[in-house]
């Protein structure tokens, strides 16, 4: 177990830089998230944790020691794969004992981790198995037990749950979070999923095009999300966007581009000054939104019901907003309804910078 | 009404039914679809052979239709010295080339499959030996192994290594060499260049957890790259040793099976008692000797190409 800290790391291949200077301070035994669109540069920065991609610029430490030219067999991390990598040709056992092996551990004590590591992750029947004769999830727990074997300093996962079903990510989901805290070991998670981030991150690093657009704790990124990109990227369904502007006066109000106006019911500080007339983004999340008499006016277009609660996509002044409500209305495309942002729970963004305006 | 309809569909199911079955049945039609192919391997590769095997017991010369003889032919030629100077030839000759052109070929394929400037053309030359037809490529070995204009020679004279000319294809050790080398140089793309495909469908990320495992380059050969490749390598191994042990045009071009039948070959041996010798039954009796040692590299490939156990069960 080991603390990671990343100090203005960048990549380039080449000419083209994919990595522009990136920080994040991973303290013992945390459990960290990196999601991203694919292409922001998440599994190249785990790459090089790694020791598979070399470090153009900046440091990486483990455990205070900086790794840059430490090769990958050094620097005591075990990485789970996408295609989780199981060696075809080896058994179970062989292929989680085959660290061991090379470190030339005696064969009594390969037999005795291979085995404890089998028990905790319910493998113990599987060990004479090859790789092919193996399910999905079970390649997916033979690969997290060929990490565990080796006691690593720090667990690394490169979208470890993108080749299972969905209801096998979710328990696998699940699976892992449990390990972690029992192992109780560093652990780097890289996904695309921002849920798989949500329910297993301790923090969340938030990428984008090389760049890191924040770092924070689950429920703070939904909750207040520094800009536009995080906030349209933690969430689902994603929250809604409606470009206007600000109307500072006795009570201040925001104009959308398509005339909508909806009193900013908690007027945030600052408001007023300079921010008069200025371009901003509202954001609001669709489980914020309600049903209210004196709200802006919206048509349904589409109503798809999940059981639990029902998802409406409305037109409200010309953009495409969406509602989900736990009450079972009922309904149909054409219907003309009233909504309101619950008190307090929207977001205004600058929308040239698409910082977030509101602290 | 009701009643009947249930029988009139059962009588037109039970009439369709001998048609409809035969056309459905796997084993009927594969074998008509497979007619036309094993009637054109019977016609020109079965008959021959027995043909072959057929002559091979009989007196037959160029000019006379010879009478069975039963064994006599093998008779004879187990008590030929020169028939068993070109098996050990072919054996010599199968073995060191086989064993040089997959070690080099694979050494050319590890070599190939690393990220190379201009990867492309590089592979495409490689493929180079193995498209030239083989008589102009022993043609150019002829004028390399030369006597008096030899190219090799000319330069090691010009270091200053050697005081005369090398007898490449007069001395009997030389020649041997000579022509396992030209063998070499023409058989290795294809070895080359059937492992590189071979190691291309090894995935990246086993090299990468076996890396992170805390292989060395050389383990990470030793324990992924080797057992990984040892499906391929029995493919082409097989066929390569067929090739070789089969070879004529090189020697025939090169050295026609001398100085003193160093370099016979069993085909070259057979054809040429077979062809100017004119003992058409003695020729076809030393290319029938060479059947027991083919059909025992077929049997090596058959069990070399069996799945392994690793390889059963599942999908990817």
């Amino acid at each position: 177990m080991a603390a990671v800290d990343i100090v203005g790391v960048r990549k380039a291949f080449g000419a083209t830089e994919v990595i522009h200077g990136v920080d994040i301070a991973i303290a013992d035994g945390q459990f960290v998230v990196l999601v991203g669109p694919s292409g922001c540069g998440k599994s190249t920065l785990l790459r090089m944790l790694a020791g598979l991609e070399s470090i153009t610029d900046g440091t990486i430490s483990i455990d205070g020691k900086v790794v840059n030219l430490v090769p990958p067999k050094e620097r005591d991390i075990a990485m789970v794969f996408q295609n989780y990598a199981l060696y075809p040709h080896m058994s179970v056992f062989d292929n989680m004992g085959f660290s061991l092996k090379l470190r030339g551990a005696p064969k009594a004590e390969i037999d005795r981790r291979v085995k404890e590591a089998a028990a905790i992750l319910d493998l113990d029947r599987l060990l004479e198995r090859f790789p092919r004769q193996l399910s999905g999830g079970q390649r997916q727990r033979v690969a997290m037990g060929r990490a565990i074997v080796r006691d690593p300093k720090v667990f690394l996962f490169d979208e470890p749950l993108s080749n299972l079903d969905a209801k096998l990510r979710v328990a696998m989901r699940t699976e892992i979070r449990a390990l972690h805290q029992r192992l109780r070991s560093t652990t780097v998670y890289v996904t695309h999923d921002q849920i798989e981030a949500m329910t297993m991150a301790d923090k969340i690093v938030v990428m984008h095009d090389g760049r890191v657009e924040q770092i924070g704790e689950p429920l703070e990124l939904y909750d207040r999300p520094d800009n536009l990109f995080v906030a349209g990227f933690i969430g689902s369904p994603a929250m809604n966007f409606l470009p206007g502007r600000i109307e500072a006066g006795a009570g201040p109000r925001f104009v959308s581009d398509g005339g909508v106006s909806l009193p900013l019911v908690a007027p945030p500080g600052g408001v007023g000054s300079g921010i008069d007339g200025r371009p901003v983004v509202l954001g609001v999340r669709p489980e914020h939104l309600h049903l209210a008499d004196e709200g802006a006016a919206a048509e349904v277009l589409v109503v798809e019901p999940t059981g639990s609660e029902i998802q409406v996509f409305t037109k409200l002044g010309g953009a495409d907003v969406m509602a989900v409500f736990r009450e079972r209305h009922r309904f149909r495309p054409g219907d003309r309804i009233r909504v309101a942002p619950l008190p307090g729970q929207i977001h205004l963004f600058d929308a040239e910078s698409g910082r977030r305006l509101v602290p | 009404m009701v009643a009947e309809i249930p029988s009139v569909t059962a009588d037109s199911a039970y009439r369709m039914s001998l048609w409809s079955r035969l056309m459905t049945d796997r084993n009927f039609l594969g074998f008509w679809f497979m007619l036309p192919a094993a009637a054109v391997l019977i016609l020109f590769l079965a008959w021959p052979l027995v043909l072959g095997i057929w002559l091979s017991m009989t007196d037959t010369t160029i000019g006379r239709p010879g009478v069975f003889i039963g064994l006599e032919n093998f008779d004879w030629l187990s008590d030929d010295p020169v028939f068993w100077l070109a098996v050990f030839n072919t054996f010599l000759y199968t073995t060191v080339a086989s064993i040089v052109k997959f070690l080099l070929g694979l050494w050319l394929a590890l070599l190939l499959n690393k990220h190379l400037p201009f990867k492309a053309l590089l592979r495409a030359i490689v493929l180079l030996p193995w498209i030239v037809p083989t008589v102009l490529s022993a043609i150019a070995f002829w004028w390399i192994y030369d006597a008096q204009f030899s190219i090799i020679s000319w330069v090691l004279l010009k270091f200053g290594w050697i005081t005369a000319n090398v007898n490449f294809l007069g001395d009997p050790d030389n020649a041997r060499a000579s022509v396992i080398a030209a063998n070499v140089w023409r058989g290795i793309p294809f070895v080359a260049i059937t492992l590189l495909a071979g190691l291309q469908t090894i995935s990246p990320s086993l090299h990468e957890a076996a890396t992170i495992d805390g292989a060395s380059g050389w383990q990470r050969f030793r324990y992924v790259t080797m057992p990984l490749l040892t499906p391929i390598i029995a493919v082409v191994m097989t066929f390569s040793v067929l090739f070789t042990f089969t070879d004529f045009q090189l020697i025939y071009v090169l050295t026609r099976g001398g100085p003193l039948n160093a370099t016979h070959l069993m085909a070259t041996l057979s054809f040429q008692r077979a062809i100017p010798g004119g003992q058409l039954g003695e020729g076809a009796a030393i290319a029938v000797a060479m059947i027991p040692f083919l059909l025992a590299a077929i049997l090596f490939s058959y069990f070399g190409l069996q799945r392994r156990k690793w390889q059963q069960g599942g999908r990817d």
